[in-house]
């Protein structure tokens, strides 16, 4: 039983921390909590399912959707985001305008869509394995090793190829980054388009996990994701993981022995809690105010 | 194109300094329109809409003390809406005891909440209290959705009684219910006008505006924002009180998300660092998709649109940045004046 509990929180965990590198990721580059985040989610799961009901297979829907909605991080970025970044307007506005965002793509979501609970395919349906004793759906090995395998990717293009560098650079220091040659405005526009195709990857691993897509969707993974961000210390990726799995596995247990209905609770509890006691998360350095 | 720009404004100006001199008559004149209102329009419907931009007039001056003077971005104002309305609810349901009795009572409650809301302004500011006040919200919500002992969890509180004003149930009908709200909105714009022209508004404003300059002048700027997060509290705990008794259910589905970011975009678009911004705010926000019903779905895309131009086009807000009164020098002190 604990076991089994702890499989489920582990897939759950790790769609959270596949989320959270999203918000991590713009965080540690714009010091801007992505608020569209999560409607960036739902929209992936929304074209996925558009494209696979027009018959094109699941790999291509997907890849069709990674794609999109990667366009639509650049476009919430350059319509919305580099105006203020030219304007030097306060953090705040940023922070409000992705709010206004999320609801416009939420809203134009159940436009279109409708805002009924849809019926997903299931993605990878093949029966269940017996680990130890312990019955685990192949659904859940397969969310499981493609979340990973994409962080790993992540982590790779982070840490070893050239945009990796310069995003880091413009982490650290973008005034400096922009001296050294770095075009600062498309690390970031790049950075968004990461976000929009993890958002996108997740997206439809949720909807094939659950087998339903909805426009409101996005709004509780989003939030218990940025607190898996939060967590793990927000800007640093491995803290992103780390904190998607914490979150994941403490929800379900929740569900477990507390009752279902404080599930949602919890991701909330502990973000108010790790602000409160360590604002920079677990693996968060110690940022210095400087006046 | 310049120049154009520099007149117009010099023009808006003048008509704010001619505002400020006939205030002894506008202001007047406006309070007696309000109240002859309901005789005026004749229509319950109206009159109910009236209401609700009463009520949330009261819910954007409340948050705007916390965000619009104190600069403390707030996205989870909803819940002192829903402490507000629940206390006096239950209170009254349970126990009969009249409105005029719960309603302080709520308001004190959701202020004590927001005293706890307050106390991590201590250590977080900007992202990071955004973001705990939005998880402070949602705890809040599932409280009410949870303990089903006391809240009657997803299925809310119905019936809850009319206030009785010396015998009289007041209702919309009677126009007992918009006399009420008048008086609470009077009360409260009076309150938020002292605190704002008082020592304490002029703390959260150089709060607002520079937090290290603030401190280094010596304001108490942990002390400020808190008592700014109880007073705003307070008076979202009245709104509140006043909403459950007027629509007689409420359940936690009235108090989301959406409803923190309608009362943000009412602070936003009215000004930030106005009291009159937010009964335009709330004029527009709230009469806007009654007027528009043939674009009733696109309500929320509105709202995100709003909050998008917004911050793009005009960040403080139709009626905000307007200094209309230099700052007085001590006397003999020259000023080079560009």
């Amino acid at each position: 039983m604990v076991t089994e509990q702890l499989i489920n929180g582990l897939t759950i965990g790790i769609i959270y921390a596949l989320i959270a590198v999203g918000y991590s990721l713009v965080f540690g580059i714009l010091r801007l909590v992505n608020f569209s985040h999560g409607s960036v989610y739902a929209f992936g799961a929304h074209i996925t399912l558009l494209f696979i009901s027009m018959e094109f297979g699941i790999i291509p829907a997907l890849v069709a959707s990674m794609m999109l909605t990667g366009a639509l991080g650049i476009a919430i970025d350059k319509l919305s985001l580099e105006p203020l970044r030219m304007k030097g307007s306060k953090p705040i506005s940023a922070l409000i305008t992705t709010i206004g965002i999320s609801y416009i793509i939420q809203n134009m979501l159940m436009i279109v869509f409708g805002s009924e609970t849809k019926s997903f395919p299931r993605l990878f349906n093949y029966g269940s394995v017996s680990i130890f004793g312990v019955n685990v759906g192949s659904t859940q090995i397969a969310i499981f090793f493609i979340s990973l395998i994409l962080l790993v990717i992540l982590t790779v293009i982070i840490h070893y190829t050239k945009i990796g560098l310069a995003m880091r650079g413009v982490e650290q220091n973008a005034k400096a980054s922009y001296l050294m040659g770095i075009n600062v405005n498309r690390v970031v526009t790049f950075t968004f388009f990461l976000g929009g195709v993890s958002a996108s990857i997740a997206g439809t691993l949720v909807s094939g996990y659950y087998q339903m897509v909805s426009p409101g969707m996005g709004f509780m993974p989003g939030l218990k994701a940025f607190s898996a961000a939060v967590l793990g210390g927000i800007g640093i990726l491995y803290g992103a993981v780390v904190g998607g799995l914490v979150v994941g596995v403490s929800e379900t247990f929740a569900a477990t022995y507390l009752g279902g209905s404080y599930r949602d609770a919890v991701a909330f509890v502990i973000l108010i809690l790790v602000l409160l006691v360590r604002p920079n998360g677990l693996f968060g350095k110690k940022g210095i105010k400087k006046v | 194109m310049h120049n154009l720009k520099l007149l117009s404004k010099e023009k808006r100006t003048h008509l704010y300094q001619q505002m400020d001199k006939h205030k002894r008559f506008i202001i007047p004149a406006l309070m007696i329109l309000l109240l002859a209102l309901p005789y005026l329009l004749n229509s319950q419907y109206i009159m109910r809409i009236i209401i609700m931009i009463c009520v949330y007039s009261i819910l954007g001056m409340s948050l705007g003390l916390i965000t619009g003077y104190a600069g403390q971005t707030s996205l989870g104002h909803a819940a002192f809406y829903a402490i507000g309305a629940y206390t006096s609810a239950i209170i009254s349901v349970n126990y009969g005891i009249s409105f005029f009795i719960t309603a302080p009572i709520a308001a004190a409650v959701a202020a004590l909440m927001g005293f706890l809301l307050g106390l991590p302004t201590l250590r977080l500011s900007g992202t990071y209290l955004a973001i705990t006040t939005l998880g402070f919200a949602e705890v809040v919500r599932m409280i009410f959705l949870n303990w089903e002992r006391v809240t009657n969890g997803p299925l809310g509180i119905s019936r809850i009684p009319r206030p009785t004003f010396m015998g009289i149930e007041l209702t919309i009908a009677n126009n007992g219910m918009y006399y009420l709200v008048l008086a609470l909105l009077l009360l409260t714009t009076l309150i938020m006008h002292f605190i704002v022209k008082s020592k304490f508004g002029r703390a959260l404003t150089a709060i607002r505006d520079d937090e290290v300059a603030a401190v280094m002048m010596g304001v108490r700027i942990t002390h400020y924002k808190i008592v700014a997060f109880v007073v705003g509290a307070f008076f979202a705990g009245l709104a509140g009180a006043f909403y459950a008794h007027l629509i007689r259910f409420i359940d936690p589905n009235t108090f989301t998300f959406d409803t923190s970011i309608l009362i943000l975009s009412i602070v936003i678009l009215g000004g930030m660092g106005t009291i009159k911004g937010m009964f335009l705010g709330a004029l527009l926000l709230i009469s806007f998709p009654e007027l528009l019903r043939f674009v009733q779905e696109y309500r929320f895309v509105m709202y995100g649109l709003i909050l998008v131009l917004m911050m793009r086009f005009r960040p403080q807000g139709l009626l905000g940045g307007q200094q209309k009164t230099d700052y007085a020098f001590p006397k003999g002190m020259k000023v080079d004046r560009q």
